[in-house]
């Protein structure tokens, strides 16, 4: 159920996120989603792709430092209000968001957000009872 | 003008037979009274009647900083703690410190050679001495303001920091001599002329050591604070200030050598070296009580002249040390070893196996960056969690060198590996 995120820890300095997608690019292994956190000294690449445990190695390989994270993903419909909805839902159950970042397709007319919780499992039940739509670990890589 | 004429203009040949006597004598306690003497001269063969005059001393062996680590805290003392009334502290190669004692008469002696300094420039009782050294185990702060006060100036302790007070302070209280390092005489400077306040400064002399400083920074610091600037040498194993100070012929430094006998040995062979030959700068601390030292080797780069000076002085001239045999860094006046950041660093476990050191000079002000790879076992996706590591690293490293660091996480592997020996320190300052 959970879904993998890769984050990779990017240097202060120009061309290294370039060499990251370059790996990536280079392994045939396509970007889903992605979010960059930043402080003035480093940043930190988020990313969902399709094929997690070959990034992570293909990363790794080619010298970066990477970890995995277990994050969730909800589909929402294309209406006002609908994050308030989820986050309303994750406030009343007392679950605190780390991070979250959204995305689209084409494929269908769904925003998705990527949410990082304390509990995914908390998180997911309350969400589940409150009828927000659930992706897999599948739904989100073949997206 | 003269401290204590006798002593800094006698013969050589009255110098020798001083210095062979109060040789006989240190060498005679070192032996008594500290194990570690005792069994490096037997090692080598040597009993304290073996040395009848300074034409032994190089038979003598040498005594190192990581002597005084492994001895810590007071392996090296001679007398009782009960005879000691004070005591300092330095960096020492690792994370331990480099501890100094000094009996009641160590301190007057140590006093009176920062005395000898600084009337040898012209210093007077009628003078306002403004100590901008720190005060503590730093032996700056304290050895300057007891010189200050032997000579009878109106001695104030400012030490370091809070640049607008010295200013006000300087300006208020009409100080006319400065003591501190001469990269913050630069930003005192920078600081004076910002402020406008050079017509009413009344300083007239200062005294600049504790880091290598050139003839150009000379030149700015006179210009900026408008007086003459002159170059004082000391470290806290042998006493602290006043080791060594230029006289205004400014052609050397005059070793106060009735106390500190001084030699330059050749780094390699370790034998003496003659006159004008660089080499490393030793000293043998005669007259300490507390703590004897016998061929400290420093590790400065140095040359000597034995002929009497312009100012009349006999005292042995040392040349402006031009850097060091070993690793030491000397950052904001103070002593640090890449092994000390890289103690703190393994501390942190896999956090941190490889780092760069990066000594810079901006702004007149020395810099140390400590550029750290991040690990994978360390990472975390939460930026707090890697800030917080951060600031983890940079707390242990300056509650251990006494000095600020910034820290940078970068990639793994982008710190350069080369064959060998790992390139740990890149220092950017130039001098000049």
């Amino acid at each position: 159920m959970a879904i993998h995120q890769i984050s990779v820890f990017v240097e202060n300095k120009a061309g290294t996120l370039s060499e990251i997608t370059g790996v990536l690019a280079g392994a045939g292994i396509e970007i889903r989603a992605l979010s960059i956190a930043d402080t003035t000294d480093f940043g930190i690449l988020r990313l969902i792709v399709n094929e997690p445990d070959k990034a992570l190695d293909r990363l790794r390989a080619a010298g970066l430092t990477v970890s995995r994270t277990e994050v969730i993903a909800v589909c929402l419909e294309d209406h006002t209000g609908a994050l308030h909805g989820v986050l309303e839902t994750l406030n009343q159950a007392g679950i605190a968001v780390e991070y979250a970042y959204a995305f689209i397709t084409r494929k269908s007319d769904a925003a998705y957000v990527i949410l990082r919780v304390e509990d995914n499992e908390c998180a997911s039940v309350a969400l589940r009872k409150a009828g927000v739509g659930l992706l897999s670990a599948e739904d989100v890589y073949s997206l | 003008m003269f401290w204590n004429e006798q002593l800094e203009t006698m013969s050589r040949d009255e110098m020798t037979a001083l210095q062979g006597a109060r040789l006989r004598d240190a060498v005679t306690r070192a032996y008594g009274h500290v194990a570690p003497y005792r069994a490096k001269m037997k090692a080598a063969g040597l009993e304290p009647g073996d040395i009848r005059g300074l034409e032994d001393l190089p038979r003598l062996p040498f005594t190192l900083k990581t002597d005084l680590r492994d001895s810590y805290p007071y392996g090296m003392f001679a007398t009782p703690l009960s005879e000691v009334v004070r005591i300092h502290a330095s960096s020492g190669t690792t994370g331990k410190q480099t501890v100094v004692g000094y009996t009641k008469k160590d301190v007057d002696i140590w006093s009176e050679c920062m005395a000898r300094s600084l009337t040898m420039c012209g210093v007077t009782r009628e003078d306002v001495m403004h100590v901008s050294y720190g005060y503590g185990l730093f032996t700056g702060g304290l050895g300057g303001h007891y010189g200050g006060e032997t000579v009878g100036c109106a001695t104030i302790p400012v030490s370091t920091g809070n640049t607008k007070r010295q200013l006000q302070i300087m300006a208020d209280f009409g100080s006319t001599v400065l003591l501190c390092t001469p990269s913050y005489a630069m930003l005192l400077g920078d600081a004076v002329r910002a402020a406008g306040l050079q017509d009413k400064l009344k300083l007239r002399l200062g005294f600049f050591g504790a880091e290598p400083w050139t003839e150009g920074m000379r030149a700015e610091i006179e210009a900026r604070l408008g007086l003459k600037a002159y170059d004082i040498y000391g470290l806290s194993e042998i006493s602290g200030p006043g080791v060594a100070n230029e006289c205004p012929c400014k052609t050397g430094l005059h070793v106060q050598e009735d106390h500190f006998l001084t030699e330059v040995v050749d780094p390699a062979t370790g034998q003496p070296l003659p006159d004008g030959q660089r080499g490393e700068l030793v000293f043998t601390c005669v007259t300490k009580e507390a703590m004897p030292l016998i061929r400290y080797n420093t590790r400065d780069i140095t040359s000597l002249k034995h002929e009497k000076c312009a100012c009349g002085r006999t005292l042995v001239r040392m040349d402006k040390p031009t850097g060091r045999t070993d690793d030491m860094l000397i950052i904001r006046g103070v002593n640090v070893f890449p092994s000390q950041i890289e103690a703190v660093l393994l501390g942190f476990g896999e956090a941190a196996p490889y780092y760069l050191i990066v000594v810079d000079r901006k702004d007149n002000l020395d810099t140390l960056e400590i550029q750290v790879e991040m690990a994978e076992t360390a990472f975390s996706d939460e930026v707090r969690a890697i800030e917080e590591l951060e600031r983890r690293i940079r707390r242990e490293v300056e509650s251990t060198l006494g000095i600020a660091a910034k820290i940078t996480l970068v990639q793994p592997k982008s710190i350069e590996r080369s064959e060998g020996k790992a390139k740990r320190v890149i220092d950017k300052r130039t001098l000049g």
